[in-house]
C-alpha cells in the first residue's frame, strides 16, 4: 500500500468487495474441485452408501423377502445363525480354494506370458491380441462355453483327452464336487490369466534396461538374472496383482452360479449369500453373510490400498 | 535365442497359449453353426456349416428384446458416469485440495466393494423408489458398479496429460469450469473413448443385479437371457442356440478389443496399478 501511494500515477484502484466475490467464484480451483466432485459424491452415497447401510441395517434385523418394512430389530442372532451353519463354513472352504488355487495358477502363468510377451519377437502382436480375446468374452459366455466343452458324452475336452491318451474313457467333470471345483478353476485361470500377464507386464517394461546391461557383464545366467534381478524388482507389482486378483475371486458368483448351480459342493460365499437372501428369502441371515463377506473382503481391500500407498504419495 | 532348440521351445510355448486362449472361443463359433446331429459330433470344423441356430435365435423376440435391453442399460450407464466422473477426474487429476487423498481411497475401496455386500440394501432401495424389474433400476445400480471405476480410470490418464497446457491456460485468464471445456475435453477425447469402452463392457457383462432385479423376460439383459436359455427339459439344453447367442453377445466385444488394444491394456493397467 505504502508503494502505491508514492507512485500515485500506477495506482490500481482496490476491486470492489463484490469484483471479488466474483472473481473468487470464477477462479478458485478449489471451489470449482469440489462444485465438481459434488455429483460423483452425491451419487455414490446413494448408489453405494445408501445400500451398503442398508445391507447392515437388515442384518441385525428379522426382515424377509415379502415382509421388508416389517423387520424387526434382533440384535446379532442373524450372524449366529449365519455362522453356526455347516453349509457357511462349506462355503468359506470353498471360496479359499478357489481363490487361492486359481490366483496361485493365474499368478503362475501371468508371469510367463508375460515374459514372452516382454520379448521381441516376429508373432509378439498376435500373441497380445490372443491372449485379450479371454478377458473380452463375458464371464457367463466362457461358463457356457466351457461347460459344453466339459459335457461327458459330446464335449471335446473329452474328446482331446481320450485322444491323447491321457484318459481311457470319458469323464463326468460336471457330476461331483471335487472334479467340477477344478473345472471351475481350470475356467477361471483362462479368463483372468491374460489381465494378470498385463498387470505383470506393465512392471516388467518399468524394469530399465541398463539393470540387464549390468547383469549380462557380470556374465550371470539368464535363470540366475531372472531370480536375482528381475523377480525381486517386479515383485511390488506382483503382489499387487495377486491381492487385486484375490478381491476379484473371493467375491466370485456368476461362474459358480451358472455352471454349478448353488449345489453346496462348489457354493462360494456370494453364492451363499444370495441364496440365503433370494432362494430362502431370508433377508436377515442373508445380509448378515453379505456384512460377513464384505468385512473379509474389507481385510484384502485395505491390505491393498496400504500396497499401493507409495506411489499415491509421489503423484 | 541363442540357438535352434530354444527358438523352437519358445515357439511351441507361444503356440500353446495362442492355441489355449483362443480355442474356447473357436470352439464356440464352430459349435454356433453345426444343427440337428452334428451338433453332437466332434469335429474341428463344421462340414456343413449352417446358420440356422442364429436365425431360430433372432426369430424369437425375447432374445431381441434381451439385446435391446443390454444396449440401452450399458449406454445409459456409461453416458451418466462419464459426464459425473469427467468433472470429478479433473478435480482429482489436476487440483490440490484438502482431503483429496481420502476421497481418492473412498472413491477406490467402493470399486472393490464386493457386490453381494449391497444386494440386498440395493433390493430394498430399489423396491422403494418402485424401480424393481425396471431399466431404469438396472442403470441405477450399475453406477454402483461402473462409476467408481470410471472416475479412477479417467484420472489416470488426465493426471498424464501436460501441465504446461494448464499454466499456458491459467495465464490466459482461463478460470476452472472453462479449462475443463476448452482445454481438456478436446484433449482427453481418447481417454473418455478408452474408458468409456472398458465401463460398457463392465456393464454388458454384469450378471448378479441383472439376474436379482429383474423378474420378467421382456426386461433381462443378454448375460441372464444366455443363462437362463433352455430347452424342453433340464436334460436337453439347446447347445446350438446357446452357443449361438454366445457368440452374438462376444464378437462386437472381441472386436472392439482387438481393435482398441493398445488403449485398454493401458486403462487397465492404470486403473490398477499406477494409481
Amino acid at each position: 500500500m505504502q508503494a502505491t501511494e508514492s507512485t500515485p500515477l500506477l495506482a490500481i484502484p482496490e476491486p470492489g468487495l463484490m469484483k471479488r466475490f466474483w472473481n473468487f467464484l470464477l477462479y478458485s480451483r478449489v471451489l470449482w474441485a469440489w462444485v465438481f466432485l459434488a455429483p460423483t459424491l452425491i451419487a455414490l452415497l446413494v448408489v453405494a452408501g445408501r445400500p451398503l447401510f442398508g445391507t447392515f441395517w437388515l442384518s441385525f434385523t428379522d426382515a424377509s423377502l415379502l415382509a421388508l418394512d416389517e423387520a424387526q430389530f434382533v440384535g446379532f442372532s442373524n450372524y449366529t445363525t449365519v455362522l453356526s451353519d455347516p453349509d457357511w463354513w462349506t462355503a468359506v472352504w470353498n471360496t479359499v480354494v478357489f481363490s487361492v488355487v486359481s490366483v496361485g495358477l493365474e499368478t503362475l502363468f501371468g508371469l510367463g506370458i508375460a515374459l514372452v510377451l516382454n520379448s521381441t519377437f516376429p508373432g509378439r502382436g498376435l500373441l497380445r491380441a490372443a491372449v485379450l480375446i479371454p478377458w473380452a468374452v463375458p464371464t457367463v459366455v466362457s461358463a457356457k462355453m466351457w461347460t459344453w466343452m466339459f459335457n461327458d458324452i459330446y464335449g471335446v475336452v473329452n474328446h482331446i483327452l481320450v485322444l491323447l491318451g491321457v484318459l481311457e474313457q470319458p469323464v463326468a467333470w460336471l457330476a461331483n464336487p471335487s472334479t467340477t471345483m477344478a473345472a471351475l478353476i481350470f475356467v477361471d485361470v483362462w479368463k483372468t490369466t491374460p489381465f494378470m500377464a498385463l498387470l505383470i507386464l506393465a512392471g516388467l517394461q518399468m524394469v530399465p534396461k541398463d539393470v540387464y546391461e549390468a547383469a549380462k557383464l557380470d556374465c550371470d545366467s539368464r535363470l540366475k538374472t531372472f531370480f536375482s534381478i528381475t523377480l525381486p524388482l517386479i515383485k511390488p507389482t506382483i503382489s499387487i496383482a495377486v491381492i487385486f486378483r484375490s478381491l476379484d475371486a473371493l467375491r466370485i458368483f456368476d461362474l459358480v452360479y451358472v455352471m454349478a448351480g448353488t449345489t453346496k459342493g462348489t457354493a462360494t460365499m456370494s453364492v451363499y449369500a444370495r441364496q440365503r437372501l433370494m432362494e430362502f428369502q431370508e433377508f436377515g441371515s442373508g445380509s448378515a453373510a453379505s456384512v460377513l463377506i464384505f468385512l473379509i473382503i474389507g481385510f484384502f481391500t485395505v491390505g491393498y490400498l496400504w500396497l499401493i500407498r507409495p506411489s499415491q504419495r509421489e503423484s | 535365442m541363442k540357438n535352434r532348440f530354444e527358438k523352437v521351445v519358445f515357439y511351441a510355448i507361444v503356440t500353446v497359449i495362442i492355441f489355449y486362449a483362443v480355442f474356447p472361443f473357436y470352439w464356440a463359433i464352430v459349435t454356433s453353426l453345426k444343427s440337428g446331429s452334428s451338433l453332437f459330433n466332434v469335429q474341428l470344423f463344421p462340414t456343413n456349416p449352417s446358420l440356422r441356430n442364429y436365425i431360430e435365435l433372432f426369430s424369437e423376440e425375447s432374445f431381441i428384446q434381451s439385446l435391446v435391453n443390454s444396449v440401452v442399460v450399458s449406454g445409459l450407464t456409461v453416458i451418466l458416469s462419464l459426464i459425473i466422473a469427467l468433472l470429478s477426474s479433473f478435480s482429482l487429476a489436476r487440483v490440490r485440495f484438502r482431503g483429496r487423498a481420502l476421497i481418492l481411497m473412498t472413491i477406490l475401496s467402493v470399486s472393490m466393494f464386493p457386490q453381494i455386500a449391497v444386494l440386498s440394501g440395493m433390493f430394498e432401495l430399489i423396491r422403494y423408489l418402485n424401480l424393481y424389474n425396471s431399466l431404469a433400476g438396472l442403470t441405477f445400480c450399475y453406477l454402483c458398479l461402473v462409476l467408481p471405476f470410471t472416475v479412477w480410470v479417467l484420472r489416470g490418464f488426465l493426471q498424464a496429460l501436460p501441465k504446461e497446457l494448464e499454466e499456458a491456460a491459467i495465464l490466459d485468464g482461463c478460470g476452472p469450469l472453462k479449462m475443463l471445456w476448452k482445454v481438456f475435453l478436446p484433449l482427453a477425447k481418447p481417454a473418455i473413448a478408452t474408458t468409456g469402452l472398458l465401463a460398457f463392457i463392465a456393464a454388458w457383462n454384469e450378471f448378479l443385479f441383472a439376474l436379482t432385479f429383474t423378474l420378467s423376460s421382456d426386461k433381462r439383459t443378454v448375460p441372464v437371457a444366455i443363462a437362463m436359455l433352455s430347452g424342453s427339459s433340464q436334460y436337453e439344453l439347446p447347445w446350438g442356440h446357446i452357443m449361438a447367442a454366445s457368440v452374438v453377445v462376444t464378437l462386437p466385444l472381441v472386436l472392439l478389443v482387438l481393435i482398441c488394444q493398445r488403449q485398454i491394456v493401458s486403462g487397465l493397467t492404470s486403473g490398477a496399478v499406477k494409481g
